[in-house]
């Protein structure tokens, strides 16, 4: 009988059907962060429970690291306590942990792929709705609560119910200055929000296939955005290729054995899904969201809804976001000024990111009223970007380069907006005080985007600017 | 490892309205800057309540005449976004026993059920119901998992909890690690035949 990606893997991991109904399913990674992991290991210490499997468990410090005076003790006191206890945590249980020293700390959603962790065919699980980006390698990849994350740590494995499967075709070529954000945004905005939920979505077509790892992360890294707890994407010769000579990827014949049996996890081509979407790549624009949930989104050159044209359903939710965010029905979205630019985040701060957005900035500057900040996702990202001189680039433009990690994508640490800036952003969320302010307000975009937006010190076309840059 | 049986929560109610409320609202990320949940509490829906104070108004978790609510009720989508489990352990330490909502986020659903938070789905007719019942402050409400029901006013009508979760709370095996430890050789059975646990070597 064919098979979905999704049912292969579950029922490779499926240890066994519990009292409730649930099904027991064994975990092949276990990602930890030390936001949502401190409470888990006290609560292992006070029932004197070990972690079963210190060595398919590995640590990271990412959302509360400052991006600048990394150095220790870190400044701010509870980044300190914070981090301590993650070291703590991870000595008295013998859990690899990629500290700052390490030259391999990051976002834990860009260190795992760039480390060769998340393989195909793995169940991924992480204290972090972001955890859907291991996705992309074809792995079933998801978020959990503190209480899980204490779960996982005493048993390697999880209580949940199997979900549905829904097929997303992309088709077509992307135009010009159109990116793996904008179809995620556009796939957002056509479902919504809550339409994920109780499914995985499994994104494919041929625009999907031709994408780089580093864009499926991106497409992956935002299902939860559209409710969906888990997305992925099937493994190919391009995952593959992305996983050879990584440091914890098999190596030699180990390799090609690895190959053979992830190519056998795709769905099945005649494989069923409950249900199928398409979406035709080549009418998609930058698109940028002007609310305060990603799903609220309009094209670059379009106009803000009007609530008065609106479904009785829709209505409340466009009047709250359009208050909010001081924004008329029906103005344009492009000429809106900007005040703080951000670049980083796990769902678009890898290399081919910052190389894009890099494009438009160099030989620019950015705009006088504009604060524009540069956070690779990793250390090793940052390593690259500054091997290539895009440091350089950002700099000369008068972006900040930064150091690796979360950053203002959530403001846990010292970046944040302040009272009502407005942020073009390249990262997931655009939910009210997200960025740190209460009343700060987010516009989510691709980082060739927040790039033009800085220089412009406006929302504008990117696809203007790019073709200003290869006139010229 | 047995926790305590949930089968009915009972008492007055809180209405909370709106759609897609994210748990950066709940909770905003500020506050989870602690390594214990102890107190997190006091800052449940902090820049919300804020903001309506500002305006001169009351966000209902600053109601006195709600203080002793132990129902909340919510609109559609309820919990989105970040898998934060300060938010719900910020709503249940606030008092809250049970939410009811038109429908649930799934991670925070799940974060709910794992700490004995029980979340029930209801027809958005009969949330309107509720939410008129609920405007007289002492108002007895009673949701009542073993006959997946939500009543009130003397109206009584139908709650859809995922069964996996009814079931673990009505009969008190919501506390999840014991029963995943119970059969660890299971665990391990499964582990070895898994390709990549052994690193493709052999």
């Amino acid at each position: 009988m064919p098979e979905t990606l999704f049912q292969k893997v579950w029922n490779r991991h499926a240890v066994r059907v519990l009292p409730n109904g649930q099904t027991q399913i064994y975990v092949g990674l276990h990602l930890v962060h030390e936001v949502t992991s401190p409470q888990a290991f006290a609560e292992l210490r006070a029932r004197g429970w070990r972690v079963r499997a210190p060595e398919r468990t590995f640590a990271t410090v990412d959302h509360i690291v400052p991006t600048r005076g990394q150095a220790r003790p870190f400044a701010d006191a509870m980044a300190e306590t914070m981090a301590e206890a993650l070291e703590r945590n991870c000595r008295e249980h013998g859990i690899p942990l990629f500290d700052l020293a390490s030259g391999a700390q990051g976002i834990v959603h860009v260190i795992g792929p760039e480390l060769g962790l998340t393989q195909p065919g793995m169940t991924i699980v992480c204290g972090d709705s972001h955890t859907s980006t291991h996705g992309a390698f074809g792995a079933l990849a998801f978020g959990i609560g503190t209480t899980q994350v204490r779960d996982v740590l005493a048993s390697q494995s999880i209580a949940m119910s199997p979900l549905k499967v829904r097929r997303i075709d992309v088709e077509g070529r992307l135009p010009a200055g159109v990116y793996a954000k904008d179809v995620i945004l556009s796939i957002i905005g056509r479902l919504g929000i809550k339409a994920g939920a109780g499914f995985a979505y499994e994104y494919g077509g041929d625009t999907i296939a031709r994408m780089s790892m580093d864009e499926r992360m991106t497409i992956c890294n935002m299902s939860i955005e559209g409710g969906a707890r888990i997305g992925y994407v099937n493994p190919d010769e391009t995952t593959i290729e992305y996983l050879r000579g990584r440091k914890f990827a098999p190596a030699g014949a180990a390799f090609e054995r690895a190959r053979a049996w992830w190519r056998s996890l795709a769905s099945d081509p005649s494989a069923t899904y409950d249900d199928r979407v398409a979406l035709d790549a080549r009418g998609i624009a930058p698109t940028v969201t002007w609310g305060i949930n990603p799903g609220q989104v309009v094209p670059v050159d379009a106009r803000l809804p009007d609530p008065r044209g609106a479904s009785a359903a829709d209505r409340g939710g466009i009047e709250e976001a359009l208050e909010f965010m001081g924004f008329q029905p029906g103005q344009a979205m492009a000429g809106t000024r900007i005040d703080v630019a951000f670049l980083g985040s796990c769902t678009n701060a890898r290399l081919s990111d910052l190389r894009e957005a890099a494009k438009v900035a160099a030989g620019r500057r950015v705009a006088r009223h504009v604060r524009a900040l540069v956070v690779p996702g990793s250390q090793a990202v940052a390593a690259a970007a500054e091997r290539e001189g895009l440091d350089a680039i950002f700099r000369d433009a008068g972006f900040e380069w930064r150091g690796a990690g979360c950053s203002m994508c959530l403001a846990m640490n010292t970046d944040r907006l302040e009272g009502r800036e407005l942020c073009a952003s390249s990262s997931n969320r655009n939910f009210k005080g997200r960025q740190g302010s209460p009343t700060g307000r987010t516009l989510l975009m691709s980082p060739a985007m927040v790039a033009a937006a800085a220089i412009a010190g406006e929302v504008v076309d990117v696809r203007a600017m790019l073709a200003q840059a290869a006139g010229s | 490892m047995s926790a305590r049986v949930i089968r009915r929560v009972a008492g007055p109610a809180l209405v909370l309205p709106g759609d897609d409320i994210d748990t950066d609202r709940i909770m905003p990320a500020r506050f989870l800057r602690a390594i214990t949940f102890d107190g997190i509490e006091a800052h449940l829906f902090e820049d919300d309540r804020r903001s309506a104070a500002a305006r001169g108004g009351t966000h209902p978790f600053d109601d006195p005449a709600r203080r002793d609510a132990r129902v909340l009720i919510v609109g559609s989508n309820f919990g989105c976004g970040s898998s934060r489990e300060h938010a719900p352990q910020a709503i249940a330490r606030w008092g809250i026993g049970a939410v009811v909502g038109e429908s649930f986020a799934e991670i925070f659903a799940g974060n709910a059920a794992a700490i004995g938070l029980p979340c029930a789905s209801v027809a958005q007719g009969d949330l309107e119901a509720l939410r008129r019942a609920a405007a007289a402050p002492g108002a007895e409400f009673v949701v009542d998992l073993v006959e997946r029901t939500v009543s009130a006013a003397g109206r009584t009508v139908r709650a859809a909890i995922p069964e996996a979760a009814r079931e673990a709370l009505i009969s008190g095996q919501w506390d999840a690690t014991g029963m995943l430890l119970d059969r660890y050789e299971d665990v391990e059975r499964v582990a070895a035949a898994l390709p990549y646990a052994r690193n493709f070597n052999g």
